[in-house]
């Protein structure tokens, strides 16, 4: 087991350096010369060049792409070309938001999700079961902006139960537990939003695990010795069928956090997913790039830890 | 005696289907009994030919301000007879931009997929056969590129580029080829050990012959499940860079762009009918296509012969 989640580990470090090598690269296709855009346009070109060879840009790229990954090994991720500030820092300020909504997400895609899924096989081809389905295919197929305007417009405008963005009230002294219940309510809308359609997917993933599951000779045989159909369902079905949704559990990484660019733009919240947007529309490389960076190792450790608990659950997976 | 004998030798093994009915028959008849796959058929060919048809079926010019007998713009009217779900906040017929839009989204879907096929199907097919260090190096390059949430890293390069429909089609196409590639290799895996692979190696065949004539041929059935999916996936991802301001961009209409009229809390609140139309065109387009590749997952998969 442990020689199998260090091999996992070692790995995981060539993907990483391809994936710094593939930011790299992309960040080479920045259109402009990052030299003019920092610095005062009537500089003479005998005063670019050496101000270039003093930041190694007149260097073999792949030079240039070793300092960049010493520095990006050291945390520091560059600075903003506007206003210098560090790109690491500008990330970190934004993270806990976009935790928060992601996090709720996954909870509750996986909360309701998997009892969904469980109910929807044990009643196959009923119709609260065609429901269920045709609901899911709604929810893969519904694009991330489109529903979230859409609560915004029936929860926040029409109905009036939510406000319509933001992390909390504005101007608002809130403490104890008036502050929570308006956090909450703030999180609620963007959180479904950014839930459903991986709900959706969940229920999908656990409605045929599950049926696959309830073939195998094993549930035959507790139904024969006469365990109640709650006992199999939960007790022997439920486990085994869990399995395989772990590899969604893997999938919803990359899934929500590419979800919260566009959720976080619609809800107005203030996490990274906005602050890619906002640097994209002001061409702040920097910011895009580390961006990228970031979330791509995320989703490189959520595979990682998909992969160690699957090892954990099914023992039949080979350690070797 | 005999009359028994011949009578057992035309039912065949697979009894009343008989064997002279062809695989692609078979598949058609399983995927007719699926009516929401039907369904989305349907929808499909009626928005392929209202994209066909658009400049003779829009009501309006979609590009042209409309204005009144008193030579004003009628901006953002509501739904009336004249226009049939109102105009926009530039006075234009949203429902001739909504027919309009329905030709980039489409064609976005189709072509980035294309793209994204021809490389995945190129790379997985060197990856499976050759195996080794090909292999190695062209998984590594996938499960690099797989680490990327898509949408990001389409965002992200359609800001390096110039946002127009093409490059949009391109960089769709050059993210979603991983997942291409990795299927197609473990198919070739599966049917490389085949015994007539065997065969015509051992009959000489050229390891090119092989794969185009023999393998390629024997994974259609799940490449075209996938490519299906991918395409509702492309349409997507289309919506979201226009809708962001990174994909097509106005005057020439996309589902996505017209919905980013939305982020104004005056539209939103006050002219629905210029953002859910075309919200629900991209919602019921999706859905079609996923009900068509579920449909043909189950229609294509031998396993569910009866």
């Amino acid at each position: 087991m442990q020689k199998y989640i260090i091999r996992r580990i070692v790995q995981a470090i060539p993907i990483l350096f391809g994936i710094t090598l593939l930011t790299f690269m992309i960040m080479q296709l920045a259109p402009g010369n990052p030299m003019v855009t920092m610095i005062d346009p009537s500089i003479s070109m005998e005063d670019l060049a050496r101000a270039e060879q003093s930041l190694g840009l007149d260097r073999p790229l792949i030079v240039q792409y070793w300092q960049w990954l010493k520095q990006i090994l050291s945390g520091n991720l560059g600075y903003t070309i506007r206003t210098g500030q560090p790109v690491s820092a500008l990330i970190g300020a934004r993270l806990p938001a976009t935790l928060l909504l992601t996090s709720t997400a996954l909870v509750i895609s996986f909360i309701l999700g998997v009892p969904l899924g469980v109910f929807s096989a044990s009643h196959k081809y009923s119709i609260p079961d065609y429901g269920l389905t045709l609901g899911a295919f709604v929810g893969i197929s519904i694009p991330g902006f489109f529903l979230g305007l859409g609560l915004i417009y029936i929860f926040a405008l029409k109905l009036g139960w939510f406000p319509t963005s933001g992390l909390m009230g504005i101007g608002m002294n809130y403490e104890g537990w008036p502050y929570f219940i308006d956090r909450v309510r703030h999180l609620f809308l963007p959180a479904l939003a950014l839930a459903l359609p991986n709900m959706a997917a969940v229920m999908r993933f656990t409605r045929s695990s599950m049926i696959e599951v309830l073939t195998h000779d094993y549930i035959r045989t507790s139904r024969a010795k006469g365990l109640s159909a709650k006992v199999v369902l939960f007790k022997h079905a439920l486990r085994n069928s869990l399995i395989p949704v772990i590899t969604i559990f893997g999938l919803s990484i990359p899934f929500l956090f590419g979800g919260a660019y566009i959720t976080e733009q619609v809800f107005n919240w203030p996490g990274m997913g906005s602050l890619g947007i906002a640097a994209i529309t002001g061409r702040e490389y920097p910011i895009v790039m580390g961006l990228n960076l970031f979330t791509s190792t995320l989703v490189l450790m959520g595979n990682l830890i998909a992969d160690i608990l699957y090892a954990f659950v099914d023992p039949r997976i080979r350690y070797s | 005696m005999s009359q028994i004998n011949s009578t057992e030798i035309t039912k065949s093994p697979r009894g009343s289907v008989g064997i002279e009915r062809s695989f692609s028959k078979r598949a058609w008849n399983r995927f007719k009994k699926n009516k929401l796959a039907l369904f989305g058929l349907g929808v499909i060919l009626l928005l392929i030919i209202l994209a066909l048809c658009a400049p003779i079926i829009s009501p309006y010019n979609p590009f042209i301000t409309v204005r009144n007998e008193f030579g004003l713009a009628n901006t953002s009217q509501p739904p009336s007879s004249n226009h049939l779900l109102g105009t926009d906040n530039l006075g234009r017929d949203v429902l001739s931009r909504m027919i309009f839009a329905g030709r980039i989204s489409l064609s976005v879907g189709l072509v980035s997929v294309s793209i994204a096929c021809s490389i995945g199907v190129v790379l997985g097919a060197l990856a499976g056969y050759f195996g080794k260090w090909v292999d190695s190096l062209i998984m590594r390059v996938t499960d690099v590129v797989i680490c990327f949430p898509v949408l990001f890293l389409v965002i992200t390069v359609s800001t390096m580029l110039k946002p127009n429909i093409f490059n949009v089609m391109a960089i769709i196409g050059l993210v979603y080829w991983t997942r291409v590639a990795r299927m197609v290799r473990g198919e070739i895996l599966r049917v490389r050990e085949l015994d007539f692979i065997q065969a015509s190696r051992a009959l000489g065949a050229s390891d090119f012959r092989i794969i185009g004539r023999h393998v390629i041929p024997n994974i259609m059935a799940p490449l075209l499940v996938q490519a299906t999916l991918l395409t509702a996936q492309a349409i997507l991802i289309e919506a979201s860079l226009s809708f962001l301001g990174v994909g097509v961009q106005q005057p020439t209409p996309s589902w996505g762009n017209m919905l980013n009229a939305a982020t104004s809390i005056t539209v939103l609140g006050f002219r629905p009918w210029i953002w859910i139309p075309p919200g629900l065109a991209i919602l019921i387009t999706v859905l079609s296509i996923n009900f068509i590749g579920d449909g043909l997952r189950d229609a294509l998969d031998p396993k569910l012969e009866e």
